[in-house]
């Protein structure tokens, strides 16, 4: 399934994080989302998901925001709640079974065969709090899989993660894309970029490239994206296009 | 006097023991489930406030009707639920925080409740209001504890598996459902309802104590969910019998003696419980070959 940006901003109290970005995420495609810190990478997933709202332009889903699994940086897992590993990863079937439908034994076997991809066999009835970092994020990625979503995003999901788990976790995502998914990771590694991901957009506010990899991510188009400005101007002026959306002040 | 008559005599000989009995069981089956999901939200003394907030509408529906139940509580009710709803509503749209908000209106309600109170009534009548007569519940006030404990388990019934998610991983229900927000408000709604519930016995101020000290003990002894839920509940219905109990042979006041129970019992599992105190610090760590 494909995503198609047109226009898009997105910001916070009117700044706009993310400026005037088109193009479309191909069905099947697999990209990566490169920039500094500040350059609205997360700000463009979490418009994706639908929990930020965008400034001006669309964003064209072909399938309601639900329907997208959606891995953001740093999952705010509250891992002291009295829940186990299968909990955690069987909330996956959620589209599946709603809020009052049962979870059978099917779907626990299916728990079951993701931990196992994922490389948690066993850890079923393993306390949240007696995982670490690694292993939790593996359970992360066991549920996302459980979520047999069309969209996948991933939001630097290997910040503070060992090799071991990036490499077998990097395996899942090719993995998905064999399975004609579409996947949007947020990434800093840009080696990994140029290994894995055929596609990638580099961003710095404004989209600075986006295609395939190797010209994305040029070394002149990193270089523009380094010179990126981090600071906003408080007293930058109301683009025009917002004037009429009830945006101005 | 066998140990039968001594256990449950009091319970068979004097009606209003047997009903108070009923009463503070039925508030402990119904309440101490929400308090376990109170406390692992963080929102413990959320219980505590909102318990405060009740009171003007109790004590707008004791101006109108006096010491009436159906008036009391469903005065309580909306004022419950209209001060959870605000404190809510002021963190969303200020910058101030729920918990400061919540802190600012039910201080607010507790000098408004104790006035209102006290513009019709007596002393007496304000200490009814305030700590409840567990062992002067009438037919209605049993019907009405009964009506709240099954509207209350079967709303959390239905609401479990979001309320589930809204806890362990609030992110993830806002993506794959918009379920999250309406969850949040219902479970507001059964915390007022369950104090409601309760104030007819306990009070205002000690109608909290059924629902969190449970809870609070629970914690110090199993770990799942369900396990924390149905210990809890154990705890409240013998917290009950033992505090009313108490009261009648050493004739105490009977709601003050059921939350001191409950409180006793939170003190030894703090002490005591699998992972209280001495078992966690005191008793050295080993551990395992492998």
């Amino acid at each position: 399934m494909a995503i198609a940006l047109r226009d898009l901003t997105l910001g916070y109290d009117g700044h706009p994080a993310v400026h005037h970005l088109d193009g479309t995420f191909v069905d099947g495609s697999l990209t990566a989302i490169v920039g500094p810190n500040g350059s609205g990478k997360s700000t463009l997933l979490k418009g994706i998901t639908g929990m930020l709202k965008p400034l001006g332009g669309a964003i064209e889903r072909g399938t309601t925001p639900h329907a997208i699994a959606y891995l953001p940086q740093a999952a705010e897992i509250d891992r002291s709640f009295p829940a186990t590993v299968a909990d955690l990863v069987a909330l996956g079937h959620w589209r599946k079974r709603g809020l009052w439908g049962a979870i059978t034994g099917a779907d626990y076997a299916a728990v079951r065969e993701a931990l196992e991809a994922v490389g948690l066999r066993g850890f079923e009835d393993r306390a949240l709090d007696t995982l670490s970092g690694g292993q939790a994020q593996r359970a992360l990625f066991a549920r996302v899989m459980l979520q047999d979503a069309k969209v996948i995003l991933l939001d630097e999901p290997f910040t503070a993660i060992d090799e071991k788990t990036t490499a077998d976790l990097i395996g899942l995502i090719r993995r998905w894309h064999c399975e004609k998914r579409t996947v949007v990771a947020v990434l800093h590694d840009i080696d990994m970029v140029r290994d894995v991901f055929p596609e990638a957009l580099l961003m710095a506010r404004e989209p600075v490239a986006w295609g395939d990899t190797a010209t994305a991510l040029a070394p002149e188009n990193l270089l523009r994206a380094r010179q990126m400005h981090e600071a906003w101007d408080e007293h930058a002026p109301w683009h025009d296009a917002h004037m009429h959306t009830g945006r101005a002040a | 006097m066998n140990l039968f008559e001594l256990l449950f005599g009091p319970f068979f000989t004097y009606g209003f023991m047997s009903r108070a009995l009923v009463g503070a069981v039925v508030i402990a089956l119904s309440a101490a489930p929400v308090g376990v999901f109170l406390m692992l939200r963080r929102m413990s003394l959320s219980g505590d406030a909102m318990a405060h907030a009740i009171l003007p509408g109790a004590g707008v529906g004791f101006l109108i009707a006096g010491l009436e139940i159906l008036p009391m509580t469903l005065g309580g009710f909306a004022a419950g639920l209209v001060v959870a709803l605000l404190a809510g509503l002021v963190s969303r749209l200020t910058i101030q925080r729920e918990d400061t908000a919540l802190a600012a209106f039910y201080l607010i309600s507790l000098a408004l409740g104790v006035m209102l109170v006290s513009l019709r009534g007596s002393s007496v009548d304000l200490m009814h209001v305030l700590f409840g007569t567990v062992l002067a519940l009438n037919n209605d006030a049993l019907i009405m504890i009964g009506a709240v404990a099954t509207i209350s388990l079967t709303a959390l019934a239905l609401i479990w598996r979001p309320l589930f998610a809204e806890c362990l991983d609030p992110n993830f229900l806002r993506s794959v459902s918009g379920a999250g927000h309406p969850v949040h408000l219902i479970f507001l709604a059964l915390v007022v309802l369950n104090l409601v519930g309760g104030f007819q016995a306990l009070g205002t101020l000690l109608a909290v104590g059924l629902m969190m000290l449970p809870a609070a003990a629970a914690r110090f002894w199993v770990k799942r969910l369900e396990a924390l839920c149905l210990v809890a509940v154990g705890i409240g219905v013998a917290s009950s019998y033992a505090g009313l109990l108490l009261s009648y042979y050493l004739s105490v006041p009977s709601g003050p003696a059921i939350i001191l129970v409950a409180g006793a019992i939170y003190v030894v599992s703090l002490l005591a419980g699998n992972r209280g105190v001495i078992r966690t610090r005191l008793v050295p760590p080993r551990h395992r070959v492998a």
